[in-house]
């Protein structure tokens, strides 16, 4: 038996997204939060983590993969060259280097969904992982190209570290993607 | 099993069709405005460092309040293993002590001597005075660059080339300026070299990052490596950035012309840093190479 003072809330909670009959999701919602999780994702390094070792996933691009394997044509080709300026304002790395990769990144997803247009979970894993480690051997190489001098050897465990990483990123775009879209807008 | 969404064809709108086409041809540019960006910014090191902090001065309000929180839940983690752990280290602790007042005597007689020789030679005891006081809002995670954002900046006085220190040792040195924040390059970065001795005897090295939390200690004079696994390693003041005598790190393991060193100060575990200002403005304004990054 709740109080009556929590009573509305709850029951705002409870209908929140409920009747679904004459409702459509909101425009603004559902367009914004694809952009708005993997920018988050690119905030990491400001995360309450400060790590001496290369270790933490790249968590915006495990998020820009995730959300072009579920939804393929939410985010327009070139949404690389954007929301990579975006993470090279954080990451640390030489200033363009997420733009060139994340935009490669994205026209291998495309070819990736014309040639398999039927996926499943191995081959979505497989594809990011392929994706994951090129991305960041190549991260490197552009990083001791800016003035670092790191082996590639260092970089196994966090290689590891996010393609185990994936399915996770990929469960939370998931949760996202549905939250998106619960109509809430009376039409 | 997921499809293509049966929609994903053009069809026979021009309009379409050029949108699709133009999609594809921004994506390609894309890659070539990052090739651009970044042949700009390897050559300039300095170039976009603008953006980049004005960026990082945008979320610090945030991270002001996450740094704060890490610092405390790892304090809570160590109480929790500290029930675990605590009999044996009572004991080590009491072995420690007895050892340390012995040791604490030598050093008394030894300062006392010091202060009596530089005393005749005329020397005055110069105390750096801390530049801020401040926490390490975050660090590069993903990235195998090892930079580390502090939460003070040039309002607080902070400059490129000042040594953050943390009360067990070096950190890095400030090489990017914002307003409320300054990016610091770590002593673990494949780029930080700082010139350093070993404590007991003053053997003079270099103690290079290695990108993976450790420190590559090489020889200044190539010679019989005479390093030992324990060996305390500090900075020697040359160069004139850091002031001799920090602590920076503990050697490891041996490597054939050197030692690896794991440094003293953790970053992550360190509530507040110290920025200290450069020791010698004139003998590091003679090496003027301004420090890298990025």
């Amino acid at each position: 038996m709740p109080s009556p003072l929590i009573a509305p809330i709850t029951d705002v909670l409870r209908d929140f997204g409920k009747p679904r009959i004459n409702r459509a999701p909101s425009p603004v919602l559902a367009v914004s939060l694809p952009w708005l999780l993997v920018m988050l994702g690119s905030l990491s390094p400001t995360w309450p983590v400060i790590a001496s070792a290369p270790l933490v996933p790249p968590f915006g691009f495990l998020v820009l993969i995730a959300w072009q394997q579920l939804r393929p044509g939410l985010f327009p080709v070139w949404a690389g060259l954007p929301l990579g300026l975006f993470d090279d304002l954080f990451s640390g790395q030489p200033f363009g280097s997420a733009v060139m990769l994340w935009s490669l990144a994205m026209l291998v997803l495309e070819f990736l969904e014309v040639r398999f247009p039927w996926r499943g979970v191995v081959l979505n894993w497989l594809g990011a992982s392929g994706i994951i480690a090129t991305g960041l051997v190549l991260a490197l190489l552009i990083a001791n190209a800016g003035g670092g001098s790191a082996a590639v050897s260092i970089l196994i465990p966090q290689i590891l570290f996010s393609i185990l990483a994936y399915p996770i990123a990929a469960r939370l775009v998931g949760a996202v993607d549905r939250f998106r879209l619960i109509p809430i807008i009376t039409v | 099993m997921v499809s293509a969404p049966g929609n994903r064809r053009p069809g026979h709108s021009r309009r379409a069709q050029y949108g699709t086409f133009f999609g594809y041809l921004i994506a390609l540019g894309g890659a070539g405005i990052g090739a651009a960006l970044l042949i700009v910014s390897t050559n300039d090191s300095a170039a976009f460092a603008g953006a980049r902090t004005a960026a990082e001065d945008g979320v610090a309000p945030v991270s002001q309040v996450t740094a704060k929180g890490r610092t405390e839940s790892q304090s809570l983690l160590a109480v929790i293993g500290g029930y675990f752990t605590r009999g044996s280290r009572v004991a080590q602790l009491e072995r420690e002590v007895s050892q340390s007042r012995v040791l604490l005597a030598e050093q008394a007689a030894l300062k006392e001597e010091n202060a009596r020789l530089r005393a005749t030679l005329g020397l005055t005891e110069g105390e750096l005075k801390p530049v801020a006081v401040a926490r390490l809002l975050g660090s590069t995670s993903s990235s195998t660059r090892r930079f580390a954002t502090l939460g003070a900046g040039a309002n607080q006085g902070v400059r490129p080339g000042m040594v953050v220190r943390s009360p067990l040792g070096v950190v890095g040195r400030v090489i990017e300026t914002g307003n409320s924040t300054a990016r610091v390059l770590l002593i673990t970065d494949t780029e930080s070299t700082i010139p350093v001795r070993r404590a007991q005897d003053g053997v003079q090295a270099y103690a290079t990052g290695r990108g993976d939390g450790t420190v590559q200690i090489k020889l200044a004079v190539s010679g019989l490596n005479p390093f030992k696994k324990g060996d305390a390693i500090v900075t020697s003041g040359s160069g004139g950035l850091f002031r001799p005598g920090a602590a920076v790190a503990v050697v490891v393991s041996l490597t054939p012309d050197g030692a690896i060193a794991r440094p003293l100060s953790d970053p992550g575990m360190t509530e507040f840093v110290v920025v200290e200002p450069i020791f010698d403005e004139a003998l590091a304004g003679a090496a003027a190479t301004p420090v890298g990054g990025t």
